[in-house]
């Protein structure tokens, strides 16, 4: 139980995926300008995080012990068709949280994070519930980096600032300062 | 296929990956392996020769199969081959130089979601014979290498105090751990972009002048 408690703090504050790991930068940058969607963006990450670890947790205990260079292929054509039917099955059970998340459930597929947190549980060789864990930590994670990053964004409209330090550029060095801030939670394992 | 080198608009395709359409400092895409392997001029050289790999074996592959594959499918077809020529170049790091691979680690995989390689199979590959294809696709990668390597070199020589594990201060400089960590990534390519910014926008402002000059004599 203890190693579980660490796992989740671990992919969710220490090795945040976003800020130290650079997985999923893509929305990070691309979508994080609304503290609404955001949040909501990093639930339905988290979704498709929890999908994943299930679904690569089973390839690797039947189908990848038998052809291991078949790994990388078979991870990411299950992810792509795992994001479709739930688009699909969202949209049939529930159409008003498929209006809510329309646009972004397509997008999550493309998202780094998703194919890095396969590989690396596979790597890590987590069982089930640590790979289970190991998800909801890095949703967790990504969850929470979106959210503050959205929200000192909105700040920044308010600021009167040169137009050539908007946009990409300084979201970056937001982001290096945020994941600066992150680094201090490596305090936490220097004891054990 | 056979495509002569020296027709101007296969040159043309090839230089516009470079800085005009840049793909990290303009389109600002594949951000993932970009900020993660370039903590040292070594990595990101592997990192974008990896890619360059990837890139022009799945361009050329795409682009001589574009009448075959169905519309519908077409996106998941393009990832299964991009995810074979990573496979390829995975294995092959790991049989040849396997320091650099442990390096990597990870991140050799996620070369499958660049968004960068998928992007120019769809807009690109898909659309033009394999003798194009080929040409964009080196022009693409050479211009994400340099990205790399610009990033790459600055982080090492400012964290490390070394180029390709050189020594170039020598024992009286302090190195800045930050420029290595995480959040060094992260601040050197904002810097960069805006750098890319400041040269893009000097350039406008003075073709403008030279326009306003010419429209004032004549």
């Amino acid at each position: 139980m203890d190693n579980l408690i660490w796992i989740f703090i671990s992919a969710m504050l220490v090795n945040n995926f976003v800020l130290a790991y650079f997985l999923g930068l893509c929305p990070f940058l691309g979508v994080s300008g609304r503290l609404e969607t955001s949040f909501r963006l990093g639930l339905a990450t988290t979704f498709v995080l929890l999908i994943t670890a299930l679904c690569s947790w089973f390839l690797n205990a039947y189908v990848l012990i038998h052809a291991p260079y078949l790994r990388l292929i078979s991870f990411i054509v299950v992810i792509a068709s795992t994001v479709q039917f739930i688009e699909m099955a969202i949209k049939k059970l529930s159409p008003a949280l498929f209006k809510a998340l329309g646009i972004f459930l397509p997008l999550i597929t493309t998202n780094c994070a998703i194919l890095g947190l396969a590989i690396f549980a596979t790597n890590r060789g987590y069982g089930f519930a640590e790979g289970m864990v190991f998800a909801l930590g890095a949703g967790a994670g990504f969850t929470l980096a979106m959210v503050l990053m959205a929200g000192l964004r909105e700040e920044t409209e308010i600021i009167d600032m040169p137009v050539l330090v908007r946009g990409t550029a300084m979201n970056l060095i937001i982001a290096g300062i945020l994941s600066m801030a992150f680094m201090g939670f490596a305090g936490l394992f220097s004891s054990t | 296929m056979a495509i002569n080198i020296k027709d101007p608009s296969a040159v043309q395709e090839m230089m516009k990956g470079l800085w005009r359409d840049n793909p990290v400092f303009v389109q600002v895409l594949g951000m993932c392996p970009m900020l993660a392997v370039t903590n040292s001029a070594i990595n990101a050289l592997a990192m974008g020769l990896a890619t360059l790999f990837v890139l022009v074996g799945s361009s050329a592959l795409v682009s001589a199969f574009k009448n075959l594959i169905p519309k519908q499918v077409r996106i998941s077809l393009y990832i299964v081959i991009i995810a074979t020529f990573v496979t390829v170049i995975d294995y092959t790091l790991l049989a040849l130089f396997p320091a650099i691979h442990k390096e990597l680690g990870a991140f050799i995989p996620l070369i499958v979601a660049n968004c960068m390689i998928l992007g120019r199979q769809e807009a690109f590959a898909a659309k033009h014979t394999v003798g194009f294809a080929v040409m964009d696709a080196i022009g693409m990668s050479a211009g994400f290498l340099i990205a790399l390597f610009a990033l790459g070199s600055v982080r090492e020589i400012l964290g490390n105090g070394s180029l390709f594990g050189i020594d170039l201060f020598g024992a009286g400089f302090e190195p800045w751990v930050i420029m290595i960590l995480p959040p060094g990534g992260f601040i050197t390519l904002g810097l960069i972009l805006l750098f890319f910014n400041w040269v893009t926008e000097r350039k406008t402002r003075f073709l403008e002048q030279v326009v306003a000059a010419e429209q004032a004599k004549g």
